[in-house]
């Protein structure tokens, strides 16, 4: 199935004030450095504040846990509950159709919604207020057929209990959702075949139903102040305590910055020099460098006195490439110049064009330049500018 | 039957005092740091000794498990990852933990944290389980606030915290890596393994992903001790197990059982019998979608664990999720549409699997019309064998096997439906 962002998007998006406090809340969940792990709880939390997820709701996120664009798209258009087109007003149903509601009579189900909301999912209904779709097993299989509705499920239905809700919903009544045939749970319909004592004291309804009586936002779109934004695990001294207690997991590889920002800010270079790399039994580079024979050059963080020497200067190097050396950390010819056999394997190994170094005598070149002569190719680039914008 | 007193989920349909104080008068959180005291080595031991297998599916021994986890930090934080994407279809029994029973899991989790050196715990819950998380983390919150969870956890000395994240429909996310993956913020495809998790697994750390049920139920075996829970089921298929019965069967549940029960009783006593009688069973799937289907009439006495779904009908118990197929199914059409679900998950990263699930749906489209040649039928067999062991991770081989099982137990009504079609007359199938 295709999954492309819509075609007409909004202007802008943002949390509600609240639905922000409760997305940083959640961020706290991840150790430092890993914020991106947020990502799925804040696209979702952008879909129930807005009913779909947009354009800018992606760039919003991805800002805000210093992602690049694409990964954020990515993880949108990957998870199947990111509906990446608007949804009916009221609610967007979903029937679960995989083999146990099937032949338990989901089919009939999915006929409902082809009368009464629209012929194909995905399509707003006749008066804005529902889309629907078919969707794989949601997990409630001894209660089939069942949907899901906003929030909530609604099981053990019926063509007639199923007609009822989407009706009521229409109206704006409130709906009890769980099963629809007088069960409570799971339990067998006909009664305890076990945990018998244990009946006594039972509350009105189950644990799920309880929850969406209680609250009564099943189908809201939700503004973060329906319930309190808790964070239990930031102890009174302020302190995760788990975390605390535990050494720092290996940083993070650097996300790609989107082409715009790249433009516009000063390279970071990379954080760990590469040597600890090596040492991390997790990095797929650290792997490398143990298999060939390669040491670390030395790496700049940034430019001497903030300005890079233009390395496209050397033949075989494009604007590509000098982004990728900038990033390891390589800015001017000297640098380049003074590579040994062993570093100019780490550099072949990090680079996408193996043995370009050698082929195109970056070393010689670089230490030509470093001495401030002109080499050929210098010159003939200088001259018909093919680099200037 | 089981003895509601050797039950361990003891609120499993929650009619009883859902809370913290309700899950400790049943005798949850009971002595938990006295258990935490007896040691890491104590606890691996007993869990090795009980006979717990895996509950997630591949039925791993959990003990063993856990004794992969490093012993002594290298600097590096160890990671406790409970995997509770339950989407199997036909699964739905930690759904019932995690909304009435929560107090069984998150004290396992602590236990179970302790006993491979994490201090941090991440519960990876499905997103379509929406008050199943906000039930959850409640009894997370009350858990905290009782001084169950955070620095010196109930009292252990071990300082301790519980994270739910969730997903977002994902059923791949249910694989161990793709897990991890998609808790890391990204797509969730399956890793290469080796390194395996134990090694470098969330954020490159030493990580072990467990099911909700087999963490859960850790607290009550080392309460009751090995011997009570390796009582039940036979040797190699240990202790008590939630079943969940969904189809054509009179009360479709989910309850908890002794293993290797025989399939008759676990009908008969739970679930009221197979609809129109034991002579109307076409077709039962034991244990999930991704095991291979079995016949009716091989079914009723057959004994519901590991060893004999697998060595007796080359089925499997999986998940324990028992699909339940009468004869007025069309079971061709059943099977379809697992292959229909395999091609909607597949997360599109080893080619076998991403092109071979379409392949084997469009093959099985045609094969629920009976618009096909009789050849395809092995074909179709061919090209599941193709695409099974080829891919990083098995949702490839949980693509064929119901196919093959649908071939190696019903190839004549395939047969009978293409012959029909192509004769213009109606089938035998019909005939009925």
């Amino acid at each position: 199935m295709l999954r492309r962002l819509h075609s007409e998007q909004p202007e802008s998006f943002a949390f509600t004030p609240d639905n922000q406090k409760w997305a940083e809340a959640q961020i706290t969940k991840y150790p430092e450095g890993r914020q991106a792990s947020a990502v799925i709880p804040l696209l979702w939390r952008a879909q129930e504040q807005e009913g779909w997820v947009s354009k800018p709701a992606i760039e919003y996120i991805a800002d805000m846990l210093g992602m690049a664009y694409i990964r954020v798209l990515e993880v949108a258009s990957f998870y199947f509950m990111f509906q990446l087109q608007p949804t009916g007003s009221v609610a967007h149903v979903q029937i679960c159709g995989t083999t146990s509601c099937m032949i338990c009579g989901a089919e009939d189900l999915i006929a409902v919604c082809k009368e009464k909301i629209a012929d194909k999912p995905f399509t707003l209904s006749a008066d804005g207020k529902f889309t629907w779709e078919e969707v794989e097993c949601l997990g409630s299989c001894t209660n089939a057929p069942m949907a899901q509705i906003g929030k909530d499920y609604f099981e053990d239905l019926t063509t007639e209990s199923f007609t009822k809700i989407l009706e009521d919903l229409a109206a704006g009544k409130a709906v009890v959702p769980g099963p629809q045939n007088g069960r409570y749970a799971a339990e067998p319909k006909s009664g305890l075949t076990s945990l018998t004592e244990y009946e006594s004291g039972k509350t009105q309804y189950n644990a799920s139903v309880q929850l969406a009586v209680d609250l009564g936002d099943s189908v809201k779109r939700i503004q973060g102040d329906e319930v309190p934004i808790l964070t239990p695990w930031i102890g009174k001294d302020g302190v995760v305590a788990g975390r605390a207690a535990e050494g720092q997991p290996p940083k993070a590889p650097e996300a790609p910055k989107p082409a715009a920002k790249q433009a516009a800010e000063a390279k970071p270079a990379p954080k760990k020099a590469p040597a600890k790399k090596a040492a991390e039994p997790a990095s797929p580079e650290g792997a490398a460098a143990k298999a060939v024979d390669e040491a670390a050059p030395e790496t700049l963080t940034e430019a001497r006195g903030g300005k890079a020497d233009d390395l496209k200067l050397l033949k075989g190097v494009g604007p590509k490439l000098e982004q990728t050396l900038n990033e390891l950390g390589f800015f001017h010819f000297d640098q380049i110049a003074k590579w040994t056999e062993a570093e100019v394997a780490w550099v072949d190994s990090r680079l996408k064009f193996k043995g370009r170094i050698e082929r195109d005598g970056w070393i010689a070149q670089a230490a030509q330049l470093a001495a401030g002569e002109e080499t050929e190719f210098a010159k003939k680039a200088k001259d018909d500018g093919r680099y200037e914008d | 039957m089981l003895k509601d007193q050797d039950r361990i989920f003891t609120n499993l349909y929650g009619m009883h005092e859902r809370t913290l104080k309700g899950a400790q008068a049943r005798g949850h959180w009971d002595g938990t740091a006295g258990l935490i005291e007896k040691g890491r080595d104590w606890i691996i031991q007993t869990m090795k000794d009980s006979g717990l297998r895996g509950r997630g599916g591949a039925g791993f021994p959990t003990g063993l498990k856990w004794s992969f986890m490093p012993k002594e930090s290298d600097g590096r934080p160890a990671y406790l990852v409970i995997n509770a994407d339950e989407s199997e279809p036909g699964t739905c029994k930690d759904r019932e933990i995690m909304r009435h029973d929560p107090h069984t899991l998150i004290e396992g989790a602590l236990i179970a944290s302790f006993a491979m050196n994490a201090h941090t715990c991440y519960i990876y819950l499905r997103g379509e389980y929406i008050r199943e998380r906000e039930a959850l983390q409640a009894a997370i919150d009350e858990a905290y606030d009782n001084g169950l969870l955070g620095k010196n956890a109930a009292g252990s000395g071990w300082d301790f915290d519980v994270f739910l994240h969730h997903g977002a429909g994902a059923y791949i996310c249910g694989e161990e890596t793709a897990l991890i993956e998609s808790l890391e913020g990204k797509k969730g495809m399956p890793r290469m393994k080796p390194p395996f998790p134990a090694g470098a697994g969330l954020y490159g750390c030493p990580t072990t992903v467990n099911n909700v049920e087999s963490i859960a139920v850790v607290p009550t075996i080392l309460r009751r001790g090995a011997e009570w829970f390796a009582g039940f089921g036979r040797p190699n298929n240990a202790g008590t197990k939630l079943f969940a019965i969904s189809g054509h069967v009179n009360n479709p549940c989910v309850v908890e059982e002794a293993m290797s029960i025989s399939f008759e009783e676990l009908i008969e006593k739970h679930c009221g019998g197979i609809r129109g009688g034991w002579d109307n069973l076409l077709a039962v799937i034991p244990g999930g979608s991704s095991v291979p289907c079995v016949r009716g009439e091989n079914m009723r006495d057959a004994i519901m664990d590991f060893d004999y779904l697998r060595g007796e009908l080359g089925s499997g118990l999986g998940t324990a999720a028992v699909i339940v197929m009468d004869k007025q199914t069309d079971i061709i059409k059943a099977i379809w549409r697992l292959s229909k679900f395999y091609k909607h998950e597949s997360c599109g990263q080893c080619t076998p699997c991403r092109e071979g699930t379409g392949w084997m749906m469009r093959v099985m489209d045609r094969l629920v019309k009976g618009e096909a040649e009789l050849e395809e039928i092995d074909m179709l067999w061919d090209v599941t064998k193709q695409v099974e062991g080829h891919t990083i991770c098995a949702l490839g081989d949980a693509a064929a096997w119901p196919i093959q099982g649908l071939i190696k137990n019903f190839r004549e009504e395939i047969e009978d439906r293409i012959k029909a079609q192509k004769s213009g007359r109606m089938g035998a199938m019909a005939a009925e």
